[in-house]
């Protein structure tokens, strides 16, 4: 096999970038939160196909027409031809609202593809963020006692860690860039977490093997084998997370305006999932199996 | 060259397109579609028992029932209605129908009291505090009220009290006094009693329209809801922009697929196109699954099934690797697909097996598009274990042991000297 280079030892430079970007989102999080979707945040979103591209102020004139006048920053306009109005309202609207809006709206834009409307009243906001938190929670607990069982509690463990640092970038990244957080961001998310997951178990996987081919002596020894491992699964790696970006960027770009920030969720999450089992998973656990080996061979980097 | 195999190869290869050329455009037809797709509403009520009077099982399976009469009086196709999180009631109705008119007679209970004397208050004039209402809706009999003409041949409600007695003895009592008719708090009418009626029946007037007494009498038919409904959340989404997410997303899903049709037989070729084929019975398979088990298939619910392909074709990948470390070790093309296949398939099977504990997690906990979303994830893993393991290794194993092709370069792979 070719040399190539070698990726557990400068595991610190990966460390160090992962813990940047999440740091940032962090912050980003703490000090300003998510921009929420009407799914957790109580109002309505009205969401208008117009047909034609979206004029903000025509739009603002129109809800002012209905009774509902709105601010500047409450319209967004989205789509792939800028031909999506999205709206949010703090109030819940009602039904007879809702009609408004519609005849409105099939009165001023005469080649609309109607609406999407939805509203949530505080309690069931509530009640939707509690259960996205328990749900991400739960199933990595169940995957951790999975791996456990089907591997060792440490190959769980860093599997958990390379699952949570993917949901971690997400969130991050939607933080950072105001991205509207609503019912289908968790469902990406979870999607990731099953996927990262994924990824991380073929490399686990292979590792476990050549553990039993070749049981390691030293540190050193075990630190070939990781580097070993990595590039053998190297190919798949790559190829799996091609034909899965494949299918996520086009959906992204050609499919349906409600799925688009799960699918751009969804990109990060898989961009990321790639990355984490490559170069998180596998170093972390290597550091912490390779903790009670003699040390064989001079390693460069003084062990962490 | 053994023909019979390989004719066994061609043989499959013409089942899994002629199968799906055939039949996939009418089992689509069969598939309901989410309310996302092809428009409609989705009303989340929550029950709220007043004050004091606790929410009892008997009484949910009658308030369960007063809403289906209620929904099934709007003649709206297959509605779906649920009881979620024990105090909710779930209702979707697809498709194309005034959906103001839905919501209001699903959610409100026509209130009609008859009292024999009133107050004024802040200007309208309100029940008598002291008095308790004569009659009220409760007491007209079911399906009675129609919507028909006063004398002056205005629009006007006829209704007609199960208690006919009851009637006459409010009549005989009021005789040439005013009675006056409340709707929902707001009076209605006040009239004086011309005669007794014994035959239980009276006309509810009052500068109706057809339409808005049409709503009333449906109201009124469908009788009082056991515990009030709190709309706490809803989802209005017009007949075509389902339609147009529908069309973008499938259009999508077939770009994705095409390119990753073309990547895998660049990539992995004659065994590329093995897996390809596989991805069609995949699909296939899928369509026929939704079908049968009646899953709604909703916009998030396409898009996990978008992903189930890249997931399959994962599963194929890994083998394809295998075999190609396997030829690389200086192995036999047979032999080499024959152990590549044998050890990947524990990879696979522990692979999918977590992110199968992921989608099950999800419909657990999640609702509505989450749930979608699941059922999608689920069962695209578990057709994707029959198409891109059993399917398209039985396929792979055939075309191998056929003798068809030799070098390794078929399926992708190079020889590059034997290691150990």
């Amino acid at each position: 096999m070719k040399v190539h280079f070698d990726i557990v030892r400068r595991r610190h430079w990966f460390f160090g970038l992962s813990l940047a970007i999440t740091v940032v989102g962090l912050i980003v999080w703490a000090t300003m939160g998510f921009n929420l979707g009407t799914d957790f945040k109580a109002g309505s979103r009205v969401q208008m196909d117009l047909g034609q591209p979206v004029d903000i102020a025509q739009v603002r004139s129109m809800m002012n027409d209905a009774g509902l006048p709105v601010g500047q920053d409450a319209i967004t306009v989205a789509g792939a031809n800028k031909q999506t109005a999205v709206v949010r309202f703090p109030q819940v609207l009602t039904q007879a609202q809702v009609a408004t809006i519609n005849r409105l709206e099939k009165q001023r834009f005469p080649n609309q593809h109607g609406s999407s409307i939805s509203t949530v009243s505080p309690f069931v906001a509530q009640e939707t963020s509690r259960k996205a938190v328990w749900a991400v929670l739960l199933a990595s607990l169940f995957i951790v006692a999975y791996l456990a069982v089907r591997f060792e509690y440490r190959f769980a463990i860093a599997a958990i860690i390379a699952l949570l640092h993917d949901a971690f970038i997400v969130i991050s990244v939607f933080a950072m860039f105001r991205l509207e957080v609503d019912l289908t961001f968790v469902a990406a998310v979870l999607t990731i977490v099953g996927y990262s997951i994924n990824d991380t178990i073929v490399i686990f996987d292979r590792i476990r093997e050549n553990l039993k081919l070749t049981p390691p002596k030293t540190y050193h020894d075990l630190q070939e084998l990781v580097n070993r491992s990595l590039w053998q699964t190297m190919t798949r790696s790559i190829n799996t997370v091609v034909t899965v970006l494949i299918a996520a960027v086009m959906l992204y770009l050609f499919g349906g305006q409600s799925i688009h920030n799960f699918t751009l969720a969804l990109i990060v999450g898989l961009v990321s999932g790639a990355y984490s089992s490559i170069f998180i998973a596998s170093p972390i656990w290597l550091v912490w199996r390779g903790r009670g080996l003699p040390r064989g061979e001079a390693e460069g980097v003084p062990g962490a | 060259m053994r023909w019979g195999r390989f004719l066994g190869f061609l043989a499959i290869v013409c089942i899994i397109l002629g199968v799906t050329a055939g039949t996939s455009m009418n089992v689509w037809k069969t598939i309901r579609l989410g309310l996302d797709l092809q428009g409609g509403m989705d009303l989340l009520y929550k029950i709220e028992p007043p004050k004091g009077q606790a929410l009892t099982a008997a009484g949910k399976q009658a308030l369960l029932q007063a809403v289906q009469l209620r929904v099934n009086s709007l003649g709206v196709a297959s509605p779906v209605i649920e009881l979620e999180s024990g105090n909710q009631i779930r209702v979707e109705l697809a498709g194309n129908f005034n959906q103001q008119t839905a919501e209001r007679v699903i959610g409100q209970t026509a209130q009609l009291q008859i009292y024999g004397s009133v107050v004024q208050k802040n200007g309208k004039w309100v029940p008598d505090p002291k008095a308790k209402p004569l009659i009220t809706g409760a007491d007209i009999r079911p399906n009675s009220a129609q919507v028909g003409q006063d004398q002056y041949g205005n629009v006007a409600v006829d209704v007609e009290f199960k208690d006919k007695q009851k009637w006459a003895n409010i009549t005989k009592k009021y005789l040439h006094k005013p009675l006056y008719t409340f709707l929902n708090g707001q009076l209605l009418t006040a009239a004086n009693v011309n005669e007794e009626i014994p035959n239980g029946q009276t006309q509810l007037t009052g500068n109706f329209t057809v339409q808005n007494a049409t709503e009333l009498a449906k109201e009124l038919n469908a009788g009082a809801l056991p515990y009030p409904l709190k709309l706490v959340s809803s989802m209005n989404v017009g007949p075509t922009l389902g339609m147009v997410s529908l069309r973008a997303t499938l259009w999508a899903g077939l770009a994705a697929v095409a390119l990753i049709f073309i990547f895998m037989l660049m990539v992995y070729r004659l065994a590329g196109l093995v897996a390809d084929l596989a991805l069609v019975a995949y699909g296939y398979l899928t369509l026929i699954t939704f079908s049968g088990m009646h899953v709604v298939l909703t916009l998030s619910g396409l898009a996990a099934l978008v992903l189930g392909v890249g997931m399959a074709v994962d599963a194929n990948i890994i083998t394809y690797e295998r075999v190609k470390d396997e030829v690389r070790a200086g192995k036999s093309l047979q032999s080499a697909v024959i152990s590549g296949n044998k050890r990947a398939l524990r990879t696979i099977v522990d692979a999918n097996a977590t992110t199968f504990i992921a989608g099950a997690v999800m419909y657990w906990f999640g609702e509505g598009d989450i749930r979608g979303f699941a059922v999608a994830l689920m069962i695209s893993i578990v057709i994707s274990m029959l198409t891109a393991v059993l399917l398209s290794r039985a396929m792979l194993l055939l075309l191998t042991r056929s003798g068809a092709v030799r070098r390794p370069w078929w399926y992708g792979a190079k020889r590059e000297g034997v290691k150990a």
